[in-house]
């Protein structure tokens, strides 16, 4: 939790004069990551494998969980110009940017659209791509019980990122949890669909790309898409056990992945 | 009290295990069950019925949006409003409504609308709602979290359309015209046709209705007991906020059987009602709830338990948790008012004197009802019950009803025969 010993720095930036919280942790080269979706209601045990050797950055897109001000942005636009200053204020300019799922499609656009803003790209079953031959599936209409499943390989790990923690405020808690899910809908509706193909052949930084070989959102042969799409040297990498946010399902798998690549 | 008969259109030939095998009636129901012959007859049958409304004296006929929905065959109500608008004479056309955030750009609405209130002689009620999240969110793909700033920047758009005398710049958040200048233009200009909000339980879409001073309707399908609530929290909001108990600021949706006899009744009403609560309301619960269309302030109160059970009806998956199917259920849970006329009227002006509502908007086709049994229903609901309750509320104007042409000056429609619906 935020305020453990263990847990990350806590600072908070602000973005179109709204607040957008900034967890800190470790020591070493910056390691920027934007999360998935729901956000990062806690913190992870992936982030801590990261800040064993890397200072781990990780900022909340405007609605996510420690984040509002999403209401505010309106085009595709907006949103790219909110997480290019979220960067900036951050500090993570010009360091390895991390993105997964819908964090994936805004690191992607980072790369793209501000290459030096990024050293070296990983996406984690990134957004942005739709291809009606094999299409994702609609993470905004599910039934509650289906959502777990569908997040995760193992559900329950998708379970334990939105429970409650003691002493949360049972109004603001579900709240939060919805806006994040708002947040991303907000950006991405109703396809995930941001025509991020048009700019993947910006993208010129060293790419990983990582997908849980259960991914139930995006299919994992999306990851090929990108990988053809992006100018720069791009490795595609399976997940096993793992769905769509890997970083849940496999924690140590993914770590290790990330921190070869961004060496 | 204003007596206005509401149709749904809903196809009437789903199948007895349509429950089993289809998820859902509305966003994904499949195309293999709408057999455009039957739907011919069954559209051709719903405006007989409609106009047979019309012509027994009902004091208003009433469409509405829903799109890939079992339960609605109106994708637009526009079209069966301006159809009506020539084969009805004095009747009002309620069109409850036009989802605004749907229609791109949103002068549409205040075209087709001015349309139908100049063919019709300024019989128009223009209603205008949000939408619900199947029709809006997903059957029409819009952002569930910009909707309603969508739908508010919309409904500025077409008023001001309506009632600024020059061609104007619109130069909104979300919609852009150089030139703005309807034509044609509404025949009620002063200042617009009547405009009524339906809504769920949402504080904030009262105080808007009191701001603007525009009649609130509570549409709810599961009738006067779980609307009771609601209704009471919106009279309680305007009391707060100083608006008078005037009842026609308030709309209300109910169904209602009457026959000869409460056993005739339940004869009669039993299977369409069940059709209707059971297979019409077969909504998979995953179109409920997009993100965001539910206002963070909404879903405080709701958590928070400020707003009571009926309030949260509003909310379609509470909804789908109670819904009775059975015809014991239904009529002991409101849903529909069923009985002799007498024992209708009596249920009737305790329904209109208990929610404190003027305009009230029944039902009576539903589900898979054939239309003789619906003509039927509306003929002794005219007849024996109307006169009862017609006195309701007599002390108070209705000032949002819409004004006509006076009755000499507007045209003659020649080919209208009325006598033919009725002689069926």
């Amino acid at each position: 939790m935020p305020n453990s010993l263990n847990g990350p720095k806590t600072s908070t930036v602000e973005i179109n004069g709204f607040p957008c919280r900034v967890w800190t942790k470790g020591s070493g080269p910056k390691l920027g990551f934007l999360a998935g979706l729901g956000g990062l209601p806690r913190w992870l045990p992936f982030l801590d494998r990261l800040a064993e050797t890397r200072t781990v950055i990780a900022p909340s897109l405007p609605g996510y969980p420690g984040a509002t001000g999403h209401t505010e942005l309106d085009t595709h636009l907006d949103w790219v110009l909110a997480v290019r200053q979220l960067i900036d204020k951050s500090g993570l300019a010009g360091a390895d940017l991390l993105g997964a799922s819908v964090g994936g499609a805004f690191a992607a656009e980072m790369a793209a659209i501000f290459p030096a803003h990024v050293r070296k790209l990983c996406l984690i079953a990134p957004f942005g791509l739709f291809d009606d031959k094999e299409p994702a599936a609609d993470p905004w209409a599910q039934r509650r019980d289906n959502v777990p499943g569908l997040m995760c390989a193992d559900g329950a790990k998708w379970t334990a990122l939105v429970a409650p923690p003691d002493g949360a405020n049972s109004v603001e808690w579900p709240i939060e949890m919805t806006r994040a899910s708002e947040a991303a809908a907000r950006a991405f509706w109703p396809l995930g669909n941001t025509r991020l193909e048009k700019r993947l052949g910006l993208i010129a930084a060293p790419t990983l790309i990582l997908w849980g070989e259960r991914d139930a959102v995006l299919p994992p042969s999306y990851a090929k898409k990108f990988a053809n799409g992006i100018n720069g040297s791009t490795r595609v990498q399976t997940v096993a056990d793992a769905g769509h946010l890997a970083y849940l399902d496999q924690p140590d798998a993914v770590a290790r992945a990330v921190l070869a690549h961004f060496a | 009290m204003k007596l206005m008969w509401f149709h749904l259109m809903p196809y009437t030939e789903l199948p007895d295990d349509f429950n089993k095998k289809h998820p859902s009636v509305w966003v994904d129901i499949h195309s293999s069950l709408f057999d455009p012959h039957r739907a011919h007859h069954m559209y051709n049958d719903f405006m007989d019925e409609l106009e047979y409304a019309a012509e027994v004296g009902f004091d208003a006929v009433c469409v509405n949006e829903h799109h890939s929905n079992g339960y609605g065959l109106m994708p637009s109500p526009n079209l069966i409003a301006s159809s009506l608008a020539r084969r009805t004479t004095d009747t009002a056309l309620c069109v409850m409504g036009n989802s605004l955030a749907l229609y791109n750009p949103p002068t549409r609405v205040a075209e087709e609308f001015a349309m139908i209130d100049c063919i019709s002689g300024g019989r128009l009620i223009a209603g205008f709602p949000v939408g619900s999240p199947m029709d809006t969110c997903y059957a029409y793909g819009q952002n569930p979290s910009s909707l309603r700033e969508r739908y508010y920047e919309a409904h500025d758009l077409v008023k001001k359309a309506w009632t600024e005398k020059e061609p104007f710049a619109f130069s909104g958040r979300y919609n852009q015209q150089r030139y703005v200048n309807i034509w044609p233009r509404p025949i009620q200009n002063d200042p617009h046709p009547p405009i009524w909000i339906p809504g769920g339980g949402s504080i904030e879409t009262w105080r808007w209705c009191a701001e603007m001073d525009y009649v609130y309707c509570y549409l709810s399908y599961y009738g006067y007991k779980a609307g009771l609530t609601t209704m009471q929290g919106f009279w309680n909001e305007m009391a707060k906020l100083g608006k008078d108990r005037n009842p026609y600021r308030a709309g209300f949706l109910q169904f209602v059987g009457v026959a000869e006899s409460r056993q005739q009744a339940l004869d009669l009403y039993s299977e369409p009602a069940e059709y209707f609560y059971g297979r019409c309301l077969h909504v998979d619960p995953r179109f409920a709830l997009p993100p965001g269309y539910t206002t963070e302030a909404t879903q405080r109160a709701g958590i928070e338990g400020m707003m009571t059970k009926a309030a949260n009806l509003a909310n379609p998956s509470t909804k789908a948790a109670l819904k009775a199917t059975n015809m014991k259920d239904i009529v002991d849970g409101g849903y529909v008012l069923i009985g002799s006329p007498d024992e209708v009227v009596e249920q009737i002006r305790h329904v209109g004197t208990s929610l404190n509502v003027g305009h009230l908007m029944l039902l009576l086709q539903y589900g898979n009802m054939s239309k003789d049994v619906t003509k039927y229903n509306t003929r002794l609901f005219a007849e024996k019950v109307m006169p009862k309750v017609k006195d309701l509320f007599g002390d108070w104007e209705d000032k949002w009803w819409p004004k006509p042409m006076a009755k000499g000056q507007r045209a003659a429609v020649p080919a209208f025969r009325p006598q033919l619906a009725a002689a069926e």
